[in-house]
């Protein structure tokens, strides 16, 4: 029988009067691709920090590979493994970008895990050219666009080769040329042997980079399906504030309204 | 801006203003870092050794031709480096020109020695040996401004961090200062933007009172905002695998190049140490 990568068990969390999560359930298989949809504030992102042993449930269990995720389990050589297994993309990269250069930017993690520094060299240059970025190695990253700032936190988390990948938002705030080729990666490095969850509002992204979505609303999940069956399914996207009606004039003396979700796919 | 719109403004978003240039200078210095002139291409540990020097020399030197030809080696310098001079007029020499100036006012007429000059109305006197005492301060202290100014605009914040690590600096407060850098840069553009704001809101002028209220509501969701970023920047580096200690990468590479400039600074300073004896 395969083990789950990630086992979440009736799990409550919240930030003092807030709840974030809710008796929250959720299995992730190895190899999966799976797609956490949400609006803003409903739980998708504490769920991701959860997974990376970030922050631990106040009720419930979240379990890694059958082994509990528990705050007084994860440290020493139980937490360098769990870091080189699982790596998080968050979704504001000025949080993840705190070094003077790209460069050290992405040596950061595999010199914490205590890698060879000779194989961190070679492999963060190879990093940086896979991910097309490799000019801006030199530079600080308060110096950089959104868009480059994004890829280079994907590379800082990238080049720990991790086996499950957590994506927070992966195309927030990017422009359509920035997102496409953001798009573009996810779909080259999340074929195949690696587990990827990702916590999006942005639907044109699902079908591109998910086999199986669940959907958020208040702390827990209220849908689950297929990408088609879920972005079919108006009535749901309504409901949980991923689409919203959209009013407009076809002629003055003619207005009506529909379901309207915004992007657009070529 | 102008005088009279500068006047207008708040003590507050004043101070913040004159951060912001300071921010946008040290933006312009690293471009300047960045360009294909000689101090850029120098390893920044031969740099520091071959300039260090020259600064000491100059502030010490008692034969004003010396420290002229100092001076003139360092304007060389600056154009060699693509350091425009008027940037250095404007930044450096007329700075350092004003405070060093009023230091040594005094000196002209309270040194004793053969009168020179007697100034009209007031009828002070301008003396020989306190002239010469004013020019020797005004010009070490314009040359030792300019090598170390120099120094900085040509290398970059992070080869600096770098070579504070080569020189045995604690690690965690090389890294605290790097990120203490990266950040300060964040809030401060946060800063602007929530002055803008508000700034953009608000109809005819604000007392007294209410500014400080504004400022002060300003001050708490900065802190506020700061401490959230600093929870987050905690948790993405423990994502990394961080657990209390920092490991860097230190990458130095010295070529002929850095040693040839080395050897070629050591014997100007030997050379103005010897004559500036």
């Amino acid at each position: 029988m395969t083990v789950p990568i990630f086992e979440v068990r009736d799990v409550t969390y919240s930030y003092r009067e807030v709840t974030a999560l809710n008796g929250l359930n959720l299995t992730v298989m190895p190899g999966q691709r799976i797609v956490l949809l949400g609006a803003n504030g409903s739980g998708k992102s504490t769920l991701l920090s959860m997974l990376d042993g970030l922050c631990f449930p106040e009720k419930g269990s979240v379990a890694f590979k059958g082994e509990l995720l528990a705050e007084d389990r994860l440290n020493g050589e139980v937490e360098f493994d769990f870091r080189r297994r699982v790596g998080l993309v968050f979704q504001n990269p000025d949080v993840q970008l705190f070094n003077p250069t790209v460069f050290d930017e992405v040596a950061f993690g595999p010199l914490q895990l205590r890698c060879p520094k000779e194989q961190i060299r070679m492999r963060v240059t190879e990093m940086l050219e896979e991910l097309e970025i490799a000019h801006l190695k030199e530079r600080s990253p308060h110096h950089l666009s959104t868009g480059e700032k994004k890829r280079v936190a994907l590379a800082s988390v990238l080049i720990l080769d991790p086996e499950v990948l957590l994506l927070d938002e992966p195309t927030a705030a990017l422009d359509p040329k920035s997102e496409s080729q953001m798009i573009d990666f996810l779909v080259s490095c999340s074929g195949g042997r690696k587990t990827v969850v990702t916590a999006t509002h942005d639907l044109d992204l699902v079908e591109d980079i998910a086999d199986y979505c669940h959907v958020f609303q208040r702390g827990r999940i209220v849908a689950a399906g297929t990408p088609s069956e879920i972005l079919n399914d108006h009535a749901l996207l309504l409901s949980t504030n991923l689409i919203h009606a959209h009013r407009h004039a076809h002629s003055p003396s003619e207005v009506h309204s529909h379901p309207h979700r915004h992007g657009h796919k070529h | 801006m102008t005088r009279g719109r500068t006047k207008s403004r708040g003590a507050v978003e004043r101070s913040l203003a004159s951060l912001v240039d300071a921010l946008e200078y040290a933006f312009y210095a690293e471009e300047l870092a960045k360009e294909d002139g000689l101090l850029q291409k120098l390893d920044p540990r031969v740099k520091i050794v071959a300039v260090l020097p020259l600064i000491v020399i100059a502030a010490l030197a008692r034969r004003l031709w010396l420290i002229a030809a100092l001076f003139a080696i360092a304007v060389v310098l600056a154009l060699l480096s693509k350091v425009p001079l008027a940037t250095l007029a404007k930044r450096v020499w007329l700075g350092v020109l004003t405070f060093t100036g009023l230091i040594s006012l005094p000196a002209l007429f309270l040194t004793p020695g053969q009168a020179i000059y007697r100034l009209p109305l007031l009828g002070w006197t301008v003396t020989a040996p306190g002239l010469r005492a004013a020019v020797y301060l005004i010009t070490r202290a314009e040359t030792a401004a300019t090598f170390s100014v120099l120094l900085v605009l040509c290398t970059p914040w992070s080869s600096v961090l770098k070579a504070l690590r080569v020189l045995r600096l604690p690690i965690v407060l090389v890294v605290i200062l790097g990120m203490t850098y990266r950040y300060i840069f964040l809030l401060l553009r946060n800063a602007q933007d929530m002055f803008t704001s508000r700034k953009s809101r608000i109809v005819g002028r604000l007392d007294g009172p209410e500014k400080r209220r504004a400022a002060a509501a300003s001050a708490g969701v900065l802190i506020s905002k700061t401490i959230q970023l600093s929870g987050d920047v905690y948790l993405a580096m423990r994502s990394r695998g961080f657990q209390g200690e920092v490991f860097v990468l230190d990458e130095f590479q010295t070529h002929w190049f850095d040693w040839a400039v080395l050897a070629l600074f050591i014997s100007v300073a030997l050379v103005a140490f010897w004559f500036g004896r």
